[in-house]
């Protein structure tokens, strides 16, 4: 039985999964404890105990630093998690149905929509209206890939394949790109606040906004989860897979509208945030190897480790100054990216 | 099951590629279809399938396979393409297991049975100790019988494989040849294959489909269809036939 375990590499283990839940929970504790106010240790820790049932416990905190872990630490660290971790199993979702390793959950527009959505909120309703922005982010971003769906079936029509649409993907993003600059242009004294957002980050990331997107975050993370086996069917191309009596069609549309979702629910929390989608799925797949039924469950939970760790290293780097968060992944993912393909070289023969 | 196609016409891009395509496969037995290079051989085993849309028939046991769902159909029909993609990484075994798909319900997994009979058909294969490879890492012979595990995973009466011998050396050639028709004995199997090689068709096959210019030019038992002269005609090449120790057509070529 031992041979079948080593032959099936389409199972999630218990091992890895255990490992990444593990690795997430310290990332989550990591997050909470350390920051910029010294709100001491052992009061958060009793004060998270306190809210599991039939606890109780007096964390002896100050209602001044109670506050900053109830209102401030939590959300912004729960708000790390789910954008790092929609984004890499959005990524993986992605790539799945390209069958590139290179796609990204910014490729078919999502990206370019959001950044018109939120650039035009921004200059239209300028100063207030914080809570305007994610809105306007999300719908921007569906808004940009559903266009170049559109966009790609009209001109791909008959032709059943995925390079029309990513070509439809990249004349999307770069027409939206052009239209954001020119808003941008436009009302060059909201400058710092676009710039702000595309930089991205969870700093201002509270209770409203996690729970705007919950329900979206939640359909689409249980739909991509859904279709690791059929991603591995799909991986022998669109008529084979056929051949074995799946729609490749049906498979791809499903699957890029639960991905853009969830990319559309991260931008939302986040702006722009480069690197992870495309960085986590790939270290996934170099420690645990290629199968979808692995690359996804494992990409949401180092995704969501990696993003608060990422965060956690933005504000206390430079403290009490804060690096913007899409810095520190491409800087600490980089090289990191770079260790791990050299380490596992040999594991994969890609 | 017996296979019956029927006035298939199929268009590609504008451009007909296959004309009122009819043949007949009775239950158990092997038909090659062969032609030369362009005459739509690739294209008529995709039409048979389904995967290209065109006009006519195709019957397997008398039930029409486009009026069924795809995967009451790859229960019935398992296809190996000509030059099948192979994702690097996944092992023979996950490979085979592909082969299931039509038995696993849309989102769910695959059962124990289903793993059962991949490790079966592994065993039958000579796989077993190639489970746990990764599909990057195999020998042309042994990619070819990868695919064939993962068609017979399918448990579907009928096989089509296109070109189930490209680029084998002789040796490997005449062992997955040997290997498809045990397979046809064994369990009954209705084969119909594309062959480049005209001899080795008419060394295996029980009927040969010619097909030139998208029309069948010919067909029947290899000694009938493999002529010097039928050769020459739709090959411009230069062959001598004769036959071989069980009166199969041996051909060579000749210079002219």
């Amino acid at each position: 039985m031992n041979k079948d375990r080593d032959a099936a590499r389409a199972r999630l283990r218990p091992g890895p999964l255990a490992a990444a839940l593990a690795v997430l929970a310290a990332a989550l504790l990591a997050g909470l404890l350390v920051g910029a106010a010294d709100v001491p240790v052992g009061g958060v820790l009793k004060e998270l105990a306190d809210r599991i049932p039939f606890v109780h416990l007096d964390s002896g905190l100050a209602p001044v630093d109670r506050n900053v872990l109830w209102e401030l630490r939590l959300p912004r660290v729960l708000a790390g998690a789910l954008v790092g971790g929609l984004l890499a199993l959005a990524g993986a979702g992605y790539q799945g149905v390209f069958r590139n390793p290179l796609a990204d959950p910014y490729l078919l527009g999502a990206a370019a929509g959001a950044g018109v959505g939120a650039t035009v909120t921004i200059v239209v309703l300028p100063g207030g209206a914080t809570y305007a922005v994610p809105l306007a982010a999300f719908a921007g971003a569906v808004g940009g890939v559903l266009l170049a769906y559109l966009l790609g079936s009209v001109a791909g029509r008959g032709a059943s394949g995925s390079a029309t649409l990513l070509l439809a993907g990249v004349a999307v993003a770069s027409f939206l790109s052009a239209v954001q600059t020119l808003v941008q242009q436009l009302k060059t004294q909201e400058l710092q606040r676009i710039y702000a957002w595309i930089l991205g980050g969870v700093a201002s990331a509270g209770w409203t906004q996690l729970a705007m997107v919950a329900p979206y975050a939640l359909v689409s993370t249980v739909v991509l989860l859904l279709h690791g086996r059929l991603l591995d069917v799909l991986a022998v191309g669109d008529e084979e897979a056929g051949a074995l009596g799946l729609s490749a069609a049906r498979v791809r549309l499903v699957v890029l509208a639960a991905a853009s979702l969830a990319t559309a629910c991260a931008v939302a929390i986040s702006g722009l945030i480069g690197f992870v989608g495309i960085v986590v799925p790939h270290v996934v797949r170099r420690v645990a190897g290629g199968s979808y039924r692995v690359v996804l469950p494992l990409s949401l939970l180092g995704g969501a480790a990696f993003l608060v760790l990422a965060d956690l290293a933005a504000r206390t780097v430079v403290a009490p100054g804060e690096l913007p968060l899409g810095v520190v992944t491409a800087f600490v993912g980089g090289p990191f990216f770079v260790v791990v393909l050299r380490a596992f070289r040999r594991e994969v023969g890609t | 099951m017996s296979v019956a196609v029927e006035g298939l016409d199929v268009e590609l891009d504008g451009r007909r590629v296959l004309h009122g395509v009819s043949l007949a496969v009775p239950a158990g037995s092997w038909t090659a279809v062969i032609g030369p290079n362009g005459a739509g051989k690739s294209t008529l085993l995709r039409a048979v399938l389904g995967l290209r849309p065109g006009n006519g028939t195709v019957r397997v046991a008398g039930a029409d396979l486009r009026s069924l769902k795809p995967r009451q159909r790859a229960r019935l029909v398992a296809y190996a393409p000509q030059s099948p993609s192979l994702p690097p990484g996944m092992t023979v075994l996950d490979y085979t297991l592909l082969g299931r798909s039509p038995y696993i319900p849309h989102l769910g997994r695959e059962s124990a049975a289903d793993r059962a009979i991949a490790r079966e058909v592994l065993e039958r294969l000579d796989l077993t100790s190639f489970a746990a490879r990764a599909l990057d890492r195999l020998s042309g012979g042994e990619r070819q019988r990868v695919v064939l595990a993962r068609a017979l995973a399918q448990q579907a009466p009928v096989l089509l494989l296109d070109e189930p011998t490209t680029a084998l050396d002789i040796g490997h050639q005449q062992q997955v040849m040997e290997l498809i028709d045990r397979l046809r004995v064994d369990d009954g199997l209705t084969v119909l294959t594309t062959i480049h090689d005209l001899t080795l068709a008419g060394q295996y096959a029980d009927a040969l489909v010619l097909l030139s210019g998208g029309r069948v030019a010919a067909a029947g038992t290899p000694a009938r269809v493999l002529t010097r002269e039928t050769v020459a005609a739709h090959f411009t090449a230069t062959v001598s036939v004769v036959p071989g120790r069980d009166g199969r057509p041996v051909l060579a070529l000749e210079r002219p």
